[in-house]
């Protein structure tokens, strides 16, 4: 493991770096390449197909779409943070039937990896989208969205209890089929993240995506109320970033044989470094496209790059590296 | 045409009455603009903790010298990303997406047109009255502000302009009160075929009110708060009636800034009305 010997220290931009494998896989689903969008910040690809290239990414994450047509929350939707965000869009989405016929429809046509992101209201709203998408072709993987803050009864945030949370990844499941990978979409706002991890992959998902937004709130001072039209908000950008590492290491650290989908506050192909050694096999880059359009493609590059810089020929040998035991260097110290 | 993600070197930042008006090398950006196009800007640099871009309306571009094009605009200091925006100093890069946006529709045949800025909304205004003038249409200016100091551009745009009607709430300059008390009027003595506005919601609200009621054809461009300005957060809706005659909630940034006067529907902004398309049945 000569990459173990690799010491930090500056590295040397002239030097011309080898390339990098960066295929990688979330259950069946495998991927060219790692760096994914995030739900929720990049609507169906298109508007970012202007920016850059998407099939040039590991896919494209949509925004998740409900069984019925949903107009969001009032306005305003958005409070910028400290390094993040609050966002209280609530949903706003066009329905399943006009998401598979236009936005599905084109994302197929263009040639884009495709995770289309669901979300219900009920456990049989989810087995029912569920059994919509068995119909089309062209979905590269479910992700199953548990864990969005801004929906009508936040107490019954179906990630928040193991139960809930599995009784909706089995409704999927059923519906599905056998060979479209599910991914469970969790929320931070937990006391025990392994536990539901535990409990999403005992009821058949094939990988987690790690993390949704923390709720959070901000008070207008003009107004001296709350300054988001939902009240409270998802906060998401670099400001939870740590807070989602510590859950993808957490996540690898009980269960490494389940694929993790590393999100929140990645900004650049470091961040992504960090998701990845943690444990994640592949990335998304959500909020930080509202600062950058073109993010996730860079990001991507800037992996292979910070991956190259390490002496890494294949992500796949990046995933987890940080769980490792004690470098040969070290025990040799330690014998000395 | 698609947007352009450039960096931007500022060529100039000027005081203007309150606001400051910024000039920025932007190749490629001065031909793919048209007028009520807008742009946005990166803040604080790459670690910033600002992370939300600022939008702002396109004043006036410049397609050739010996930068390859440049653009101007009017900022206002709202807070810390204007702030530090104003703070920049020449040589400075910036981070530019642009331009974004549906622009005003202009006329196929010379029409009669008002045009009404509220403060610094006035910016658009200039472009569009030259190109309205290149197509022969005769254009008239309302400017409105709540007192002098917030009115932007007024001398300058005068030579755009048949006539200039300058008001302000505290009668500091020009009539004293709001741009739709002479709006009627002048949109009488003009025979207006358009009425174009920019500005707060509010006084749009209060325009295409007026010009609706006189059966006169408007176009507002709208101020929502954005976050990505390019159609990917859905942070920046507001309610707008369809051809279908549906209430959907739509981004301002890419079905707007500009959109018909009556088809917003004002009085429910910062609402979702009941009838929207996905309203929610249940109270929430």
């Amino acid at each position: 493991m000569s990459r173990a010997l690799i010491t930090s220290g500056p590295i040397d931009p002239t030097v011309n770096l080898p390339s990098v494998d960066m295929s990688t896989s979330l259950g069946y689903f495998e991927s060219p390449a790692p760096v994914f969008t995030a739900s929720g910040c990049a609507a169906a690809g298109k508007e970012l197909d202007q920016f850059f290239d998407i099939t040039q990414l590991g896919g494209i994450v949509t925004k998740s779409v409900m069984m019925n047509a949903r107009s969001g929350r009032a306005t305003p939707r958005m409070a910028e943070t400290p390094s993040g965000m609050l966002n209280s869009i609530g949903l706003q989405g066009p329905g399943i039937d006009s998401f598979i016929e236009n936005d599905l429809a084109w994302l197929r046509q263009r040639g884009a990896r495709t995770v289309v992101s669901i979300a219900g209201g009920s456990v049989e709203e989810y087995g029912k989208l569920a059994a919509k998408l068995r119909t089309v072709d062209g979905i590269s993987a479910i992700e199953v969205n548990i864990s969005c803050p801004n929906v009508e009864d936040r107490g019954q945030v179906f990630a928040c209890d193991p139960n809930s949370s599995a009784q909706v990844i089995q409704a999927v499941r059923r519906n599905s089929d056998t060979k479209i990978p599910i991914i469970a979409k969790l929320s931070p706002d937990v006391t025990s993240i392994v536990s539901i991890a535990q409990a999403v992959e005992r009821a058949g998902a094939d990988a987690v995506a790690v993390i949704n937004t923390t709720l959070g709130m901000v008070i207008d001072l003009d107004s001296m109320r709350p300054a988001l039209g939902g009240i409270t908000g998802g906060l998401s950008g670099p400001a939870i970033r740590p807070m989602a590492v510590r859950c993808v290491w957490q996540i690898h650290q009980a269960l490494p044989h389940l694929p993790i989908l590393g999100m929140g506050g990645i900004r650049n192909g470091e961040d992504a470094l960090q998701f990845i050694l943690a444990g994640a096999s592949a990335v998304s880059v959500g909020t930080v496209t509202f600062h950058d359009p073109s993010a996730p493609f860079r990001v991507q590059q800037e992996l292979e790059i910070a991956l190259a810089q390490r002496g890494f020929a294949t992500l796949r040998e990046a995933i987890g590296f940080a769980h490792r035991g004690p470098d040969v260097t070290e025990v040799e110290e330690e014998q000395a | 045409m698609a947007p352009l993600q450039i960096t931007g070197q500022v060529l100039d930042v000027r005081r203007a009455g309150m606001y400051t008006v910024m000039s920025l090398t932007a190749p490629g950006l001065a031909e793919r603009t048209r007028p009520g196009h807008f742009l946005n800007i990166g803040i604080g640099g790459e670690e910033s903790g600002l992370l939300l871009r600022r939008s702002f309306a396109i004043y006036q571009v410049q397609s050739r010298g010996v930068y390859g094009g440049s653009v101007d605009i009017v900022i206002g200091v709202h807070g810390k990303g204007t702030q530090w925006l104003v703070d920049r100093r020449r040589h400075d890069y910036l981070s530019i997406v642009g331009p974004l946006g549906r622009p005003f529709t202009l006329p196929k045949e010379p029409a009669n047109c008002i045009l009404v800025g509220g403060g610094y909304g006035t910016a658009p205004l200039f472009m569009l009255a030259d190109q309205l003038r290149e197509r022969g249409c005769r254009v008239d200016v309302i400017a409105g502000a709540a007192t002098e100091e917030k009115l932007f551009g007024t001398l300058e745009i005068k030579r755009a302009a048949s006539t200039l009607t300058v008001t302000t709430d505290d009668g500091s300059m020009g009539v004293q009160g709001r741009v739709t008390d002479v709006l009627d009027d002048i949109i009488t003595k003009t025979q207006a075929d358009v009425v174009y506005a920019c500005g707060p919601m509010g006084m749009l609200a209060a325009v295409a009110e007026v010009a609706t009621a006189r059966g006169v054809y408007s176009q507002c461009s709208v101020e929502e708060s954005m976050a990505c300005g390019v159609g990917v957060c859905m942070t920046c809706v507001l309610p707008v009636i369809g051809d279908d005659g549906i209430t959907r909630m739509v981004r301002s940034c890419v079905e707007g800034p500009v959109f018909r006067g009556d088809r917003v529907r004002w009085s429910d902004v910062g609402t979702v009305p009941p009838d929207t398309l996905g309203a929610p049945t249940g109270g929430h």
